[in-house]
């Protein structure tokens, strides 16, 4: 999985490439403890990310619960499949997805 | 059938995910299916990896086999390690708000949710998981 980071005034866009899963979720983890301070405004980018597993919803949780004293999270880009787990998890009502 | 024996760690995921696409796009399977079937091999391998050996080596093995009625692809993971029934956890409550969200358990509810049938057995001191996708819309 690639990660690529732009932080654009406070708002700070984090978008994925590859599989978002049990291998890759602990360098999403470890990019967001090192750079989520920066933000008011998290911004998941899913564009090029073809899936995700739990693993990934996880890291997603947490991101969400450590923004949400702040300006928040969304998560953008969101293709089908991703979708339908958001869907199927609840995910749906906990993230902001756009 | 196609089968691959791999270490029991979670290493291996990318290689038995390689290996099942490779069956996988031999059938013309849809990359939707493909994909859902990836996310399963994710979160059941992992599984046995993390817990099926506890601290000791293992190795686990992943058949791939089309099946004709209905026409289906099923997956099957296979290890010698602690009897363990995945099926039998509950299920999470998926509408809880962010802050009472527990994580544990949403995987097998995802491979549950996304594949057609699911089933275990526990034989010949085997775990043995079987994933099965219909192929058709």
């Amino acid at each position: 999985m690639n990660i690529t980071k732009t932080l654009d005034k406070n708002v700070l866009t984090i978008a994925l490439e590859g599989r978002l899963d049990t291998m890759t979720a602990p360098q999403l983890e470890e990019e967001l403890k090192n750079s989520m301070e920066e933000a008011d405004l998290l911004v998941i980018d899913l564009e090029k990310l073809d899936y995700m597993s739990s693993a990934g919803l996880r890291v997603l949780l947490s991101a969400q619960k450590q923004m949400a004293g702040r300006g928040g999270m969304k998560v953008t880009h969101v293709n089908d499949i991703i979708m339908e787990i958001f869907e199927v998890t609840g995910f749906v009502d906990i993230l902001t997805i756009e | 059938m196609k089968e691959i024996t791999v270490e029991a760690r979670t290493e291996s995921i990318p290689v038995v995910t390689d290996f099942v696409n490779e069956q996988l796009e031999a059938i013309g399977c849809p990359i939707r299916a493909q994909m859902q079937i990836d996310v399963a091999i994710d979160e059941l391998f992992a599984n046995i990896a993390l817990y099926a050996y506890e601290t000791q080596k293992g190795t686990a093995t992943v058949q791939v086999e089309t099946v004709s009625d209905p026409p289906s692809v099923a997956v099957t993971f296979i290890d010698s390690g602690i009897p363990f029934n995945p099926l039998t956890k509950e299920d999470p409550d998926t509408t809880l708000s962010a802050g009472d969200r527990q994580v544990g358990g949403l995987g097998i509810f995802l491979v549950k949710k996304t594949m057609d049938d699911v089933t275990y057995r526990y034989e010949d001191g085997k775990n043995i998981l079987q994933i099965r996708k219909n192929l058709t819309a």
